[in-house]
């Protein structure tokens, strides 16, 4: 017997199932914002106007561009550089290359950066007064750089900063490179390409799917780290001078918080450009496998 | 052993290749002539060593003894008066270029548009105008009936495409031989006949063609000649009717029955398929052929 047209089930038009917990959570949570923003209003040691106008004091925002911005594009642009090289390092046949690399992964990640920009301020300059290039055991020199000029500048502090991030960034470029198939890179030597074309044109560009996230995690980690410049004696940086605007009115609240809105707003922004990154590299795919996100996890976690 | 005569130099000569992967030995001293034009098919069970035989011609893999010539180069080493030079990757490279290659699972660069995939090779190894290969391109999309997906992502593919989309990518290179390692083997029953019509033109065509393959009838249709392997040797070798319907080694007479038991089943199993959802599919299966007509 075949149903009539009438007998046949039609569209669903079903109740939602009820979910009281969920505006239990609401409520509460409506209530502690409410109390939140009642103690900024209300209580007069806030001091917002005073925030806002150490925000936008000019050494305060000298210190954003120089030390925080240019300080963390310095940071990663090394880390970034230098950890792709020793990633593709890492991976090489050749056991000193790879052993070098190791080496420099296992040094740099003991090394806490705070430390290590204190090492850079103090300790080089004190070593070497300025830095050659030449043939060992001679007086020829190519290249001389007087390290007394940059010391206490940012570029030193970013090249520190960048040194140890090379560390990490080296683990996520091999986790990427790692998770291309192993195919893609004999399509691309089948069609005629040179290792270094087939690691550029091929390989890389798809590691940058799984290179991108955590590259922006580390970004955004970065700016954060600026803010340890001071152990490098390097002052033009956001949070010596939010706070010293602070401590010179016995306004340090207002310093600190002065501080912490600006970093918050650069965070923001690059979470956003992040997300636009991982469009771009992610054209053409879906989410990475779950072994990479693994991988990365755990890279993650060593941090 | 090979029945066909041919004049003038093989544009493939294998003599004694030898492969070991951790001691295990997969090619035991196969020797092969491929000549210009001529469409030969490697047939045998899995881990025979056809697929690594393959492999070896465009030193995807190296091989640990004999010698492989193409179309009168030495492959991977350089003979400098009875010394054999290992070549540089940048040298490999460039023997490779000759020699076009399509994967069991396609591999076509998933960050590319169909179309940049096809002209990424001319561009950047040949180092020709973007212009001239863009028209080629769309050209070679024509021919392998995709000429409306240029800007198709692999992902946007089914298999049966990006396959096509991989041959015509090794044809841009307009390479003298082409390889294919089992380019159906990853493909939905209903989408293999697309790609053999267009491995079948491009046979008639003349390209030189060695392919790996389990499509039986493809092999009797297209092939000069069938080569069946087994243990990591040439049990048999000739024109595919003395091969197919007349095996001479017991080997080779096993696992042909077996092919045809398979080949049998996958047969009902598409007309199955067709007279559940689609009647029309019925008519592209002629005569018993697994081929049905390309379906985009």
């Amino acid at each position: 017997m075949t149903p009539q047209a009438e007998d046949r089930p039609g569209l669903i038009n079903a109740r939602p199932v009820r979910h009281p917990g969920r505006w239990v959570a609401v409520v509460v949570i409506a209530v502690l914002v409410a109390m939140m923003i009642s103690s900024f209003v209300t209580n007069d040691k806030w001091n917002w106007s005073y925030t806002f106008q150490i925000m936008v004091q000019k050494p305060v925002i000298q210190g954003v561009y120089v030390g925080t911005i240019l300080g963390t594009v310095i940071a990663m642009a090394v880390g970034i550089v230098l950890g792709i090289i020793l990633a593709i390092m890492r991976m090489s046949n050749n056991f000193v290359l790879r052993g070098v690399s190791f080496a420099y992964t296992a040094f740099f990640r003991s090394i806490p950066r705070y430390v290590l920009l204190s090492l850079f301020a103090v300790g080089i300059g004190y070593l070497y007064n300025t830095f050659q290039i030449g043939v060992p055991f001679t007086s020829i020199h190519f290249f001389t750089l007087d390290y007394q000029a940059y010391s206490s500048t940012v570029w030193i502090g970013g090249l520190a900063l960048g040194l140890s991030e090379a560390a990490y960034m080296a683990e996520i470029a091999r986790a990427g490179i790692l998770s291309v198939d192993k195919g893609q890179a004999e399509a691309a030597q089948a069609i005629g390409m040179s290792p270094g074309k087939t690691m550029r044109r091929i390989v890389l560009p798809q590691a940058m799917r799984v290179i991108v996230p955590p590259t922006g995690n580390e970004t955004i980690a970065m700016v954060k780290d600026t803010s340890l410049f001071i152990a490098a004696q390097i002052t033009l940086e956001l949070y010596y001078q939010a706070t010293l605007f602070g401590s010179r009115t016995f306004q340090v609240m207002s310093g600190l918080m002065a501080a912490t809105l600006w970093y918050l707003i650069l965070c923001s922004v690059l979470m956003v450009g992040q997300s636009y990154l991982e469009k771009y590299f992610g054209r053409g795919f879906g989410a990475p496998s779950a072994k990479a996100q693994q991988k990365l996890q755990q890279v993650a976690a060593d941090h | 052993m090979s029945t066909t005569q041919h004049s003038g130099e093989p544009l493939v000569h294998a003599v004694n290749v030898t492969k070991s992967f951790h001691g295990n030995q997969v090619l035991k001293g196969i020797d092969m002539d491929v000549h210009p034009g001529e469409v030969v098919c490697l047939l045998g069970p899995s881990g025979s060593g056809k697929t690594t035989f393959l492999r070896c011609i465009n030193q995807l893999e190296s091989i640990d003894g004999g010698r492989i010539w193409v179309d009168g180069d030495l492959m991977g080493y350089a003979d400098r008066g009875g010394t054999l030079h290992h070549l540089t990757d940048k040298q490999i490279a460039a023997q490779r270029r000759e020699i076009g290659m399509v994967f069991q699972r396609f591999n076509l660069f998933p960050h590319k548009t169909a179309l940049e995939n096809i002209m990424e090779a001319p561009i950047q190894v040949k180092g020709e105008k973007k212009a001239a290969v863009r028209e080629r391109a769309l050209a070679l999309l024509e021919q392998v009936g995709l000429k409306d997906k240029p800007s198709a992502y692999p992902a946007q593919l089914s298999g049966g495409q990006q396959q096509r989309v991989a041959i015509a990518r090794a044809l841009a290179m307009e390479p003298k031989l082409m390889l294919f390692d089992e380019p159906t083997s990853a493909l939905d029953p209903e989408l293999v006949g697309e790609v053999l019509k267009v491995m079948r033109q491009l046979a008639k065509d003349g390209m030189t063609m060695i392919v790996v393959t389990h499509e039986m009838s493809f092999a009797r249709e297209v092939a000069d000649r069938v080569v069946f392997m087994d243990g990591g040797v040439v049990v048999e070798q000739g024109p595919p009717n003395e091969v197919i319907s007349n095996p001479q080694h017991a080997r080779t007479k096993s696992f042909l029955s077996r092919m045809r038991q398979e080949e049998q089943e996958h047969v009902e199993h598409l007309l199955e398929a067709a007279q559940r959802k689609e009647p029309d599919l019925l008519a592209d299966v002629e005569g018993g052929q697994t081929a049905a007509g390309p379906r985009d």
